[in-house]
């Protein structure tokens, strides 16, 4: 999380704070009323507005004859943070935390499925940068938020799950809905907490909500025991402190000049911007300083947008799918500057052959990245826009040192245009094969406006919504990268629409990945929400049907679909507007009805089952082999 | 894009272009599995070294299965986990020996370090104290010569009665290694050892922050 963005949060608290303090001292009445001070006072406002910030200092109508709970703390704390919106589905155990939701704040969406509001919940994180929070009962419950949080954790994107668990008496004797839910999901949690009692319940929200954000984001869970939630407490909880972190925001001024006198003495540099410069809101700082000094900008796939794809300098983004000039620019390198990026094996391929004749300079907030996967020589542990501003400052007296300037890149950047003229991202369209689902991208991308929210399921689909739309803005490609949830496209539009009400949200989804989690179409027409799902379907998990006709000689076991629902259809009798698209000629006309159309719809795309996805590094392979067609690999 | 024009089908285009990847120029160096650039001059190996690890840790439930967990699934390779109260009862002090390669060593120590429960993690050196602690239990037909073997080992006897004789050696790995071959001439029936435990030597802190914490501890009692 970058500095800015926990400024915000502490000003959120600030205001928060401030509110108590300034309480009028004259308001004898109120404060009589208020005896003794109880947590209901901040999940106390009636109100349905859900930024309402006039009924702060309102006497708290829900406490009157009934002490507050250790719910009401939790929600309390919720409010406390600034939560505008919670996800999430009903259940036993929950129940009293819904029940003190029911006067609170926080706008609560229900999803069709737990796994769903996980999902929400993190696309909501993703593209806001504040937590994302779900809620779901015990035992199945909170199991089926297991996949959602496992995706949050590999992406590091912060959300927060409340989960319900049995009376504290009964855990350990696998009572009914009894799941280990902190053992369950330790792995998989920046970190998790079993609330102990109503009076620390709600201070321990507070501090699942600053940890998920802060540092290198990530899930976190707070398992709630029922005798815990309507347990009575005096304690009003406080807005969390920023949690006590030994990540330095600024790097090692000494560490910063080392990297600046390599990245000036270097001959072919290049920037690797990850997910961290997403996180960190660092974009600014990363186009500044690579258009400054002339440096090629190349992205894994979390860090999509954070430079603009049309800019001369961008060679897009890199690894197993990306651009051909990208992957030439990895392998051809002498100074490689990674700002956010843990160096996943999708992006490197094989190790050995991985930026081989690069000095890397690495850049992260975890400490624990550096050197873990790819050997830095320069490590500076940070802030992504801080250091990024350090290296800026440094840089012109390492080229006056090294008696060098930006202009002794031009070699380089020479080569990096000609690789991008002899690397294209192509498709064919010959007139005898059906709708190509390149195209289909191209074509949305052509019909919305710059800011639209883009997100995918997992596959085939996936790989052509990242090439082949142009993304200009961080935060506008909401995937699953690191877990490659299949199933998470549509969820995660319905979290990024509440997330941004006011821009247009495009769902690329597979007919695999759709079939997962389409019941939440169900949601996205309840709660009216203006999205547009284009199922680039095939008939098949096409991604693997690739890689048996490549890998496995054709044996195409259990990936194709021989019958598929007519998706159009089905969209109706959610209730939502349904297309069908199969021809080139139609596709301008049906894409902009659905786009135009108010509410949700489905435009079922038919498009050429034989289409692979390339280019491709094979698994393992040497960056710069990447192969153009299945011959080559 | 930004023009919200009418998308036209683009042209038939030959799919691929550029060069076959045998023919693309390649970059002749090359990395080993660990990350680490080859240098062609100096080709540097990273043999596995034993080091021991100490973490101070909240004494909190979980925190066990937290430090468990997290050596499993990252496939360190550990040769003992201990784990035992500290003079603070809101702490508890693990110590880890751990059997990895010089970029793995870090990695256990950075990992370590990001478990919430965990305060404080250092890597001891080579000066260290380090000690365990065996208890075996033997056959009882020969008394005197399990006595003078456990004189030997400077051990202490625990129990003894006509069938078994239970005793005890505290010593380094070595010790203990070379008292349980000892002790198998009388037939040991059963073994149990405790695993490593270790402080750094000297005025040494044994892991960063213990100095600090040492110091805030006796200010708050003298302060009673």
């Amino acid at each position: 999380m970058s500095e800015r963005t926990s400024t915000s949060n502490e000003q959120r608290y600030r205001r928060r704070t401030d509110g108590e303090a300034t309480e009028p001292p004259g308001e004898t009445t109120a404060a009589t009323e208020r005896e003794p001070p109880t947590d209901a006072e901040a999940a106390e406002t009636t109100s349905t507005e859900p930024t309402d910030s006039t009924g702060d200092d309102e006497p708290a109508d829900t406490a009157v004859g009934a002490r507050p709970t250790g719910a009401q703390a939790t929600v309390a704390a919720l409010e406390a943070a600034g939560v505008e919106h919670v996800f999430g589905v009903q259940g036993g155990a929950i129940m009293p935390v819904y029940d003190a939701l029911y006067d609170a704040d926080p706008y609560h969406v229900t999803m069709a499925h737990e796994q769903g509001a996980a999902h929400a919940a993190d696309a909501y994180g993703q593209v806001t940068g504040r937590p994302g929070v779900c809620m779901a009962t015990s035992g199945p419950g909170a199991t089926n938020l297991v996949t959602g949080i496992a995706d949050a954790n590999m992406d590091s994107d912060p959300m927060v799950a409340l989960t319900g668990q049995v009376p504290t008496e009964f855990v350990g004797n696998d009572a009914f809905q009894e799941t280990d839910t902190v053992g369950v999901t330790r792995p998989i949690t920046k970190t998790n907490f079993f609330a102990g009692e109503a009076d620390t319940v709600g201070a321990t929200v507070g501090e699942a909500l600053a940890i998920a954000a802060s540092g290198r984001p990530g899930p976190t869970l707070v398992d709630l025991p029922k005798d815990v939630t309507t347990g009575e407490t005096t304690r009003r909880p406080q807005p969390a402190d920023e949690p006590v972190t030994e990540d330095p925001p600024a790097a090692d001024e000494e560490s910063v000049a080392r990297a600046a006198r390599a990245l000036a003495e270097a001959d072919r540099p290049l920037i690797l911007s990850g997910g961290g410069v997403t996180k960190g809101d660092a974009s600014a700082e990363l186009r500044a300083f690579a258009t400054e000094f002339g440096i090629p900008v190349t992205t894994t796939m979390p860090g999509i947008g954070t430079f603009p794809e049309d800019e001369d300098l961008s060679l897009s983004w890199a690894g197993m799918h990306g651009t051909g000039y990208a992957n030439m620019a990895i392998s051809h390198t002498d100074c490689l500057l990674a700002v956010g990026t843990r160096f996943d094996d999708r992006l490197t391929g094989g190790i050995e052959t991985f930026a081989p004749d690069a000095e890397v300079v690495h850049v992260d907030i975890d400490p624990a990245e550096i050197s873990k996967n790819v050997h830095a020589d320069y490590p500076l542990v940070g802030d992504a826009g801080t250091v990024l501003d350090q290296l800026d400052a440094a840089l012109p007296d390492a080229f006056e040192t090294a008696g060098r300037s930006p202009d002794d890149y031009e070699e380089w950047r020479q080569s990096c245009t000609d690789w991008k003229a002899e690397y294209p991202l192509t498709y064919a369209t010959p007139d005898d094969e059906p709708l190509k689902p390149q195209f289909v991208v191209e074509a949305t991308d052509e019909l919305t406006p710059d800011d639209t929210l883009v997100t995918t399921g997992v596959g085939q689909h996936q790989m052509w919504a990242a090439q082949f739309w142009t993304y200009t803005e961080p935060r506008t490609y909401i995937s699953s990268h690191g877990l490659g949830t299949m199933g998470y496209g549509l969820p995660a539009a319905i979290g990024a629409k509440v997330a941004a009400p006011d821009r247009d949200v495009v769902c690329f989804d597979g007919d695999g990945s759709f079939l997962m989690t389409l019941q939440e179409l169900a949601v996205a027409v309840r709660e009216n929400l203006d999205i547009t799902v284009v199922v680039l379907n095939n008939e098949a998990i096409g991604m693997v049907r690739q890689w048996q006709d490549a890998f496995f000689e054709g044996r195409r076991m259990a990936s194709e679909y021989p019958w598929v629902p007519d998706f159009a259809s089905l969209a109706e009798a959610f209730g939502a507007k349904g297309f069908t698209l199969s021809e080139y000629d139609d596709t301008a006309d049906t894409l902009r009805a659905a786009i135009e159309y108010d509410g949700p719809s489905v435009v079922d795309a038919h498009v050429d089952p034989a289409e692979n996805v390339y280019p491709m590094v094979p698994s393992g392979g040497d960056n710069c082999q990447f192969a153009l067609s299945e011959d080559q690999l | 894009m930004s023009q919200q024009g009418s998308p036209e089908r683009p042209n038939t285009a030959p799919r691929a272009t550029g060069q076959h990847p045998e023919q693309r120029d390649r970059p002749a160096g090359r990395r080993s599995s660990q990350g680490i650039r080859i240098d062609p001059q100096a080709e540097a190996t990273h043999e596995p070294r034993r080091t021991t690890i100490s973490a101070l840790v909240r004494h909190e439930p979980g925190v066990l299965a937290e430090v468990s967990g997290l050596v499993s699934r990252r496939q360190f390779n550990i040769e003992s986990l201990t784990v035992g109260s500290t003079t603070n009862p809101e702490t508890a002090r693990i110590t880890l020996v751990i059997d990895e390669p010089e970029p793995g060593v870090r990695q256990v120590e950075r990992q370590l370090a990001k478990l919430r429960p965990v305060i404080s993690v250092g890597e001891l050196d080579d000066d260290e104290v380090r000690r365990e602690l065996v208890v075996l239990k033997v056959h009882g037909d020969r008394p005197g010569d399990v006595r003078a073997v456990t004189e030997m080992y400077d051990g202490t006897t625990l129990d003894a009665g006509p069938r078994t004789i239970t005793v005890e050696i505290t010593g380094d790995e070595q010790t203990i290694d070379d008292a349980i071959d000892a002790f198998a001439q009388f037939g040991i029936r059963e073994l149990a050892r405790t695993g490593h435990t270790a402080l750094a030597r000297g005025a040494t802190w044994t892991t960063p922050d213990e100095q600090e914490r040492y110091e805030k501890q006796r200010g708050s009692e003298g302060a009673q």
